[in-house]
C-alpha cells in the first residue's frame, strides 16, 4: 500500500538575529503508512513544528524530499488540502464568531454543508455550544472546536500539532478518546507532542526528535523492548533482613535506604514472585521502562519535556 | 488499523464561493466588534461636529456694542447690525469686553467717535469694527451733503457679487473624512495583521482548499465596503451641519476607495514591524496624527505655516483631501481631480511595493 506521507532528507534552516544559522531540521526522514497513528515526540525546539509545516504544505524545504498523499504539499494544491485536516498548535479563529458560524465559515472552505457542520460540532461534544463566541469557550473546548473545523471537510490525513499542551488532565483525556475516533474512522492520523505517556497511550509508531533530527521511530513497545532496561521494583525498607535482599537481588543491583529497598532486576517474574512467598509487599511498587528512558538512552540526557 | 478509509466525494468549492463566505465571516466579526464600529463609523461624525462646533457656526454673528453715554451715531444704524446696550460707564464697559460679554464700546463726544473693540473674540470684534466705521462713513456722508448740496460726495456702496468664503463644515468636512479613512486603513490594516501574527489565522487558512489570496482578498474587500459606509455616514452628517453636496459628491468613490487601498498598505507596513496590538496601535496614531496636522484636514492649509504646507506635498492624506474638496464642496468634475488621482495612486504603489519587500511573511 502507499505511504500517506513519505519525508526523505528533510532539511530547513533559520537565520536568526542574533543565534546565526539555526539548522531547525536537519536530514529527517520517515514514512507514515495509511491508516497510521503517529507521533512526533521531542522537547520544545527539537524541530517537531517546522517538520510538520513542511509536511503540511506551509513552509517550503531547503533540501529534501516530501510527498504526501503521492504528491508534493509545496506550492499549495486545493485538491491536496482537500484531502488533508490540520489543527494549528493555536486555535485559530475568526474573532467575534460563534462556535457554529465559525466551523461553518470552515465548511464552506471545504465545499461541506451546514450539515456537516453541526454534525462535527455535535460529535466533539460542542453541540450545546454552538451558539457560544468561541473567545468565550474553555481552553479544552476551543482545541475540541479547533479539532472540529479540521475534521469538517472529512480528510484523510489529519495533523495535530501538540492539541493537548495547556490543558488540563481531564480535558486532555477528553481528547485523548476524540483522536483515538478519528484514527478508528480509518484516517492518517500525525501528532506531534512532547507528552511521552500521550504518544505512548495514542500512537501505533512514534519518531523522537530532538536537536532537528530524528533519533528512533517504532512502535512505544518495541522501543522499549529495545533498551533491554532492568524493571525497578520497590518495596519498604524493615520486612527483610540484609541477607535476604542480597540474596533476593540475584545478578541484578538493589539500593536501599531508611525507607525504601530498591532492586533493579532482569528477572521480574522471579523477584516478585519470592518477593510475595515472603510476604513483603508492602509499599510495592515497579517500573519498567518507558519513551522517557528509550530519550534518555537516544539523547544522553534527561527528559525534560 | 485495519479500518476502510471513508468514502469522500468532496471537491473543493470554487474560489467564488468561498470568497463570499470569508466576506460574510469577516464582516461578521467586524461589525460585532463594538469598539471597531464606534472607532470608524461614529468617531469622525463626531469630530465634525465638535470641530463644526469651535470654529463656529456658518452665520456672521451679531455684534453686541455698548453705547457709554450719547453717542447718536448709533440711531442710524439698520436693524440687525448691532446688538445695542447702554454701560453705565466707560470701565464697566471695557470690564464686559473684556470678559467677552460684549465685543465693542462705543464713546462720543461731539464729533468724535471712538471704538474700543475685542480682540478676544476676533472675528466680532471686527465685524462691529467695520460695521461702526460703516456707520460714521454714512453719517459723514449725510452731513456733508446737507452742509454742501452742490459738492459732489463720493459713496461707497458695496454688494457681494458671490459668497467665495468656505463656510467651517465646507472646509473641515473633507478634511475629517479624509482623516477618517486614514484611520479605518491604517490601524485597521496594522491590527488585522498582528492579530494573524498572533491567531495564525492566515496560516490556518492556507491550509485549506481556499488559498491565501483568496482570503486576503476578502479582508480587503471588507475594508473597501467599510470605507464606503463610513463616507455614506459621514457625508449625512455633515448635511446635517449645513454641508451642500455638488454634483459630482459621488466621484468621492473611487478616491475614497483608492484612498484606503493606499493607507491599507501603510497598516501593513506598520503591522509588520508592530509586535503587539498596543504597538501596532501606538505606530499607527504616530503615522496618522502628524499626517492630519499638515495635510489640512482640521484646518485650512492656507492658515499654516509656509514650511508645513512644504511637508504637506509629501503626506498623502492631503492630496485625498484636496480631491474630496475639490469634488464634494467644489463641485469639480472629475477630470479636474486627475492629478490628486495620480498621486494617490503612486502613493499606493510605492508604499504596497515597501510592504510586499519589507514584510516577513512567515510571521503569519
Amino acid at each position: 500500500m502507499e505511504a500517506a506521507i513519505e519525508v526523505t532528507d528533510l532539511q530547513k534552516s533559520y537565520r536568526g538575529r542574533k543565534t546565526g544559522e539555526v539548522r531547525a531540521v536537519d536530514g529527517v526522514s520517515f514514512r507514515v503508512e495509511t491508516g497510521e497513528f503517529f507521533g512526533i515526540l521531542g522537547p520544545n525546539g527539537a524541530g517537531k513544528t517546522t517538520t510538520l509545516e513542511i509536511v503540511e504544505g506551509l513552509r517550503r524545504p531547503d533540501g529534501g524530499e516530501v510527498r504526501v498523499l503521492g504528491r508534493s504539499p509545496w506550492p499549495h494544491s486545493p485538491e491536496l488540502s482537500q484531502r488533508m485536516g490540520v489543527q494549528l498548535q493555536s486555535s485559530s479563529f475568526f474573532e467575534f464568531l460563534t462556535a457554529s458560524e465559525q466551523i461553518e465559515t470552515f465548511a464552506e472552505l471545504y465545499g461541506a454543508g451546514r450539515r456537516r457542520a453541526a454534525e462535527m460540532l455535535e460529535q466533539v461534544g460542542l453541540g450545546d455550544k454552538a451558539g457560544t463566541r468561541c473567545q468565550k469557550l474553555s481552553g479544552g473546548q476551543q482545541q475540541r472546536l479547533s479539532l472540529a473545523c479540521a475534521l469538517v471537510g472529512d480528510p484523510e490525513l489529519v495533523f495535530l500539532d501538540e492539541p493537548t499542551a495547556a490543558l488540563d488532565p481531564q480535558a486532555r483525556r477528553n481528547l485523548w478518546d476524540l483522536m483515538r475516533v478519528i484514527n478508528a474512522e480509518g484516517r492518517t492520523v500525525v501528532l506531534t507532542t512532547h507528552y511521552m505517556e500521550e504518544a505512548e497511550a495514542l500512537c501505533d509508531r512514534v519518531a523522537i526528535m530532538d536537536s532537528g533530527k530524528v533519533l528512533a521511530v517504532g512502535s512505544p513497545a518495541e522501543l522499549i523492548r529495545g533498551l533491554d532496561a532492568p524493571t525497578r521494583v520497590t518495596v519498604a525498607a524493615g520486612q527483610l533482613s540484609g541477607a535476604r535482599v542480597a540474596e533476593l537481588a540475584g545478578d541484578g543491583t538493589v539500593a536501599s535506604d531508611e525507607e525504601a529497598v530498591v532492586f533493579e532486576t532482569r528477572e521480574p517474574r522471579r523477584l516478585l514472585t519470592a518477593l510475595a512467598a515472603e510476604g513483603a509487599l508492602e509499599g510495592l511498587a515497579v517500573r519498567t521502562a518507558n519513551l522517557e528512558d528509550v530519550f534518555l538512552q537516544v539523547t544522553g540526557r534527561e527528559w525534560r519535556g | 488499523m485495519s479500518v476502510a478509509a471513508p468514502e469522500r466525494t468532496g471537491a473543493p468549492p470554487r474560489r467564488s464561493r468561498a470568497y463570499l463566505s470569508l466576506i460574510r465571516a469577516l464582516g461578521l466579526s467586524w461589525l460585532r466588534d463594538r469598539s471597531q464600529v464606534f472607532f470608524n463609523l461614529i468617531l469622525p461624525g463626531m469630530f465634525l461636529v465638535l470641530l463644526v462646533s469651535v470654529y463656529g457656526s456658518n452665520e456672521t454673528p451679531v455684534p453686541e456694542v455698548l453705547e457709554v453715554g450719547e453717542a447718536p451715531v448709533l440711531e442710524r444704524a439698520e436693524p440687525g447690525d448691532f446688538e445695542v446696550r447702554e454701560a453705565a460707564d466707560l470701565d464697566s464697559a471695557l470690564e464686559a469686553v473684556a470678559d467677552g460679554e460684549a465685543d465693542a464700546v462705543v464713546v462720543q463726544d461731539g464729533e468724535k467717535v471712538t471704538v474700543y473693540y475685542s480682540q478676544t473674540d476676533a472675528t466680532a470684534g471686527v465685524v462691529a469694527l467695520e460695521r461702526l466705521s460703516g456707520l460714521v462713513d454714512d453719517v459723514n456722508v449725510t452731513a456733508l451733503s446737507e452742509a454742501a448740496p452742490e459738492a459732489p460726495v463720493l459713496e461707497l456702496a458695496t454688494e457681494a457679487a458671490e459668497d467665495n468664503s468656505l463656510q467651517p463644515v465646507q472646509y473641515l468636512a473633507p478634511g475629517i473624512l479624509a482623516w477618517g479613512i486614514a484611520i479605518s486603513g491604517v490601524f485597521g490594516a496594522a491590527g488585522t495583521i498582528v492579530d494573524w501574527k498572533r491567531d495564525k489565522l492566515l496560516r490556518r487558512l492556507r491550509l485549506t482548499p481556499a488559498s491565501a489570496g483568496t482570503f486576503v482578498g476578502a479582508r480587503i474587500t471588507v475594508s473597501l465596503l467599510v470605507a464606503l459606509l463610513q463616507t455614506a455616514l459621514f457625508l449625512a452628517v455633515a448635511v446635517a451641519m449645513g454641508l451642500r453636496l455638488s454634483a459630482w459628491t459621488w466621484f468621492a468613490v473611487p478616491l475614497v476607495l483608492l484612498g484606503t487601498a493606499m493607507f491599507l498598505a501603510i497598516g501593513v507596513v506598520l503591522g509588520g514591524i508592530a509586535k503587539t496590538g498596543p504597538g501596532a496601535a501606538g505606530l499607527s496614531n504616530m503615522v496618522t496624527m502628524p499626517m492630519a496636522f499638515i495635510s489640512g484636514a482640521f484646518f485650512p492649509l492656507a492658515a499654516a505655516p509656509q514650511w508645513v504646507q512644504w511637508l504637506s506635498a509629501l503626506s498623502p492624506m492631503r492630496y485625498l483631501n484636496e480631491g474630496l474638496q475639490k469634488v464634494v464642496v467644489g463641485g469639480a468634475p472629475p477630470a479636474a481631480v486627475l492629478p490628486e488621482v495620480g498621486v494617490l495612486a503612486a502613493f499606493a504603489v510605492a508604499v504596497a511595493l515597501l510592504a510586499w519587500k519589507t514584510f516577513e511573511f512567515d510571521e503569519l
